[in-house]
């Protein structure tokens, strides 16, 4: 739980150690997809209860950073695959990570790439655009959709003297990377988007319409009865 | 040739096969040398940037990097380009094996078979051309050094680049190279190297090890030699722009916080890489004819033109593979039909909100 100027919050990270790690990869995205829509089934089953809670504990995973390798080409089949297959139920917001590693000219020639082959393959990643809820949400994310993202970033938590100020970066024999300058790299731009200004959107989100969209296919799986029949025919089950 | 530009015909005793290493000199310059360089690693790593780097040309100029779509579909492809190049009357034939499409896949199980393939096919078809009738020209096509480049994005070697490594280590020298090693501080790639070289001993992979330098050699190269065989793996920055820097151009990639140099010592190994492979490339050709070309051939000598039964092994593992997925199948449709079941019974029974045990 973290706090700042009065306001609490509650932030819960979650790490994949091994994704993409194995020489056969496939379907390695299929864990992370059970781990999320488990945390639908969880809350979904919260809600429909009799006695439900007044403030149902909210595990849901609201955002889901995918980080891009710096080659410089183009996306690896694997991330096609996975946001694919995971911007159906989770908002994904795309980092190209170490980003370091790219000339001013790579950054934006990769950035561009990206971009058009998201689009090429129908991914849509956060913000997506038929969520845009009026004009001026539109106008704000069109430019976010179509310049800044996605985030080439770099991070860091050392610090070191530049210009008389401590600032996070990364030390080089040739010079010193700033992790929030944004000549430098758009670390900050991704801070802004995911805390200042999207946060609770992302919540919005997720709760208005993927989990929404998981609620109605569970109910529909169900011949539109809520879960609550799992219970009974586990109760069958034990007077066999 | 006169004995009296080579030597000094007033010792006595002087016969003059001392001027023997000059001929030997002169006759491989006028026959040029060849060299096969094959690099592996997956795309984006810079290998081509690097190469173009090492021989100060351009080895791929009409390039189209596909997309990850197009890569779904692609498996390893072998491109061989020759490139005849010369400095101070001296020629180079040089060939650069480049393997698209490995490490590419979401499934690289298949990625070296290609490879290894391509490998062997040179040794054989230089065991063939050896044993045949006419042998004036006979041209060496077989891999000499094999560049593996390791990721920087990661901690140490990945599953992929152990397993293949450790399947053509007994067939061509491995020389690791960790590249674009402009994203990593100083401490970082030594942590790197360090990792690398542990894992490397621990999976028991045999890479190319720089033969010491001879007692009579001068300190100079002795101590150079010492540095080359402290800085393996190299980390290496390829560029082949010019940049302003301090005054003067240089080779480099330009960032808002600095210019990385190509050709200093203090930002890469690029020129130890470089030095590594010239002063090396005969030692590199040698170990290739005597240790890794002899162990194929005494290998498909004793197999007697056979093809290894391979095939047969094959269509053996196929078969488990698919008896296991059959079975797999039959559990599932019998889970299937238990869950119907149940719900039908469950459409019939009373709905009292008991726990029941998790099925």
């Amino acid at each position: 739980v973290i706090e700042e100027g009065g306001v609490k919050m509650k932030l819960t990270v979650i790490d994949t150690p091994g994704f993409g790690d194995q020489i056969n990869n496939e379907n390695c995205w299929e864990p992370i997809e059970k781990y999320i829509n488990e945390q639908y089934e969880k809350f979904l089953k919260e809600e429909v209860n009799i006695a439900r809670k007044k403030r149902i504990p909210d595990t849901r995973v609201h955002c889901c950073l995918y980080f891009i390798s710096p080659t410089g080409h183009s996306l690896r089949p694997l991330d096609l695959e996975f946001m694919k297959h995971l911007s159906k139920v989770v908002n994904i917001i795309p980092v190209i990570a170490k980003a370091d590693t790219m000339t001013l000219e790579e950054k934006t020639e990769f950035k561009q790439r990206v971009r058009k082959e998201l689009e090429v393959n129908g991914i849509e990643f956060y913000p997506q655009k038929e969520f845009d809820e009026d004009l001026e949400d539109k106008t704000e994310n069109d430019k976010i959709r179509q310049e800044s993202m996605p985030f080439a970033v770099v991070g860091s938590d050392k610090e070191y003297q530049v210009n008389g100020k401590r600032v996070l970066g990364r030390k080089t024999p040739w010079g010193i990377i700033e992790v929030e300058n944004l000549t430098h790299c758009e670390f900050a731009l991704l801070r802004d988007f995911v805390i200042r200004t999207h946060l609770q959107d992302l919540k919005e989100v997720t709760h208005n319409i993927h989990y929404e969209t998981y609620r109605a296919k569970r109910l529909n799986d169900n011949g539109g009865l809520p879960p609550m029949t799992v219970e009974t025919e586990e109760n069958h089950e034990s007077n066999l | 040739q006169q004995p009296a530009q080579f030597s000094n015909p007033e010792t006595s005793g002087y016969v003059g096969f001392a001027n023997l290493p000059n001929q030997v000199h002169r006759k491989s310059v006028k026959k040029g040398f060849e060299f096969t360089l094959m690099v592996v690693g997956e795309s984006g790593l810079g290998k081509s940037t690097l190469i173009n780097s090492l021989f100060l040309t351009d080895l791929y100029p009409e390039r189209i990097i596909p997309g990850a779509a197009e890569k779904i579909e692609r498996t390893v492809q072998i491109e061989a380009s020759t490139v005849e190049i010369e400095e101070r009357g001296v020629k180079l034939r040089l060939t650069v094996v480049d393997t698209p499409g490995y490490g590419d896949a979401i499934n690289c199980r298949d990625c070296f078979k290609t490879i290894i393939s391509y490998i062997d096919e040179q040794f054989e078809r230089y065991l063939h051309d050896e044993s045949g009738l006419n042998r004036r020209h006979i041209i060496d096509n077989r891999v000499h050094c094999c560049f593996y480049f390791i990721s920087p994005f990661g901690h140490g070697l990945k599953l992929l680049d152990v397993e293949f490594m450790k399947a053509i280590h007994n067939k061509v020298n491995i020389v690791p190279v960790i590249a674009k090693a402009d994203t990593l501080s100083l401490k970082e790639r030594e942590r790197l190297k360090k990792r690398i070289l542990d894992e490397i001993e621990d999976h028991g992979i045999k890479i190319y090890h720089l033969p010491d330098a001879e007692s009579d050699e001068d300190e100079d190269f002795k101590e150079q030699t010492r540095l080359l065989k402290a800085s393996i793996p190299f980390c290496v920055v390829g560029s082949n722009q010019l940049i302003e820097a301090k005054g003067k151009k240089v080779r480099g990639r330009l960032y808002p916080w600095g210019v990385v140099e190509v050709e200093n010592p203090e930002h890469n190994d690029f020129l130890k890489l470089r030095t590594m492979l010239i002063t090396h490339m005969q030692d590199l050709q040698e170990v290739t004819q005597d240790l890794h070309y002899e162990n194929f051939r005494s290998e498909r000598l004793k197999r007697g033109g056979r093809k290894i039964e391979e095939e047969v092994v094959n269509k053996d593992q196929i078969l488990l593979e698919k008896e296991a997925e059959l079975r797999r199948m039959q559990e599932m449709i019998a889970r299937m039909q238990a869950q119907m079941q149940m719900q039908m019974q469950s459409g019939e029974g009373d709905s009292s909100a008991v726990h029941g045990q998790h099925v």
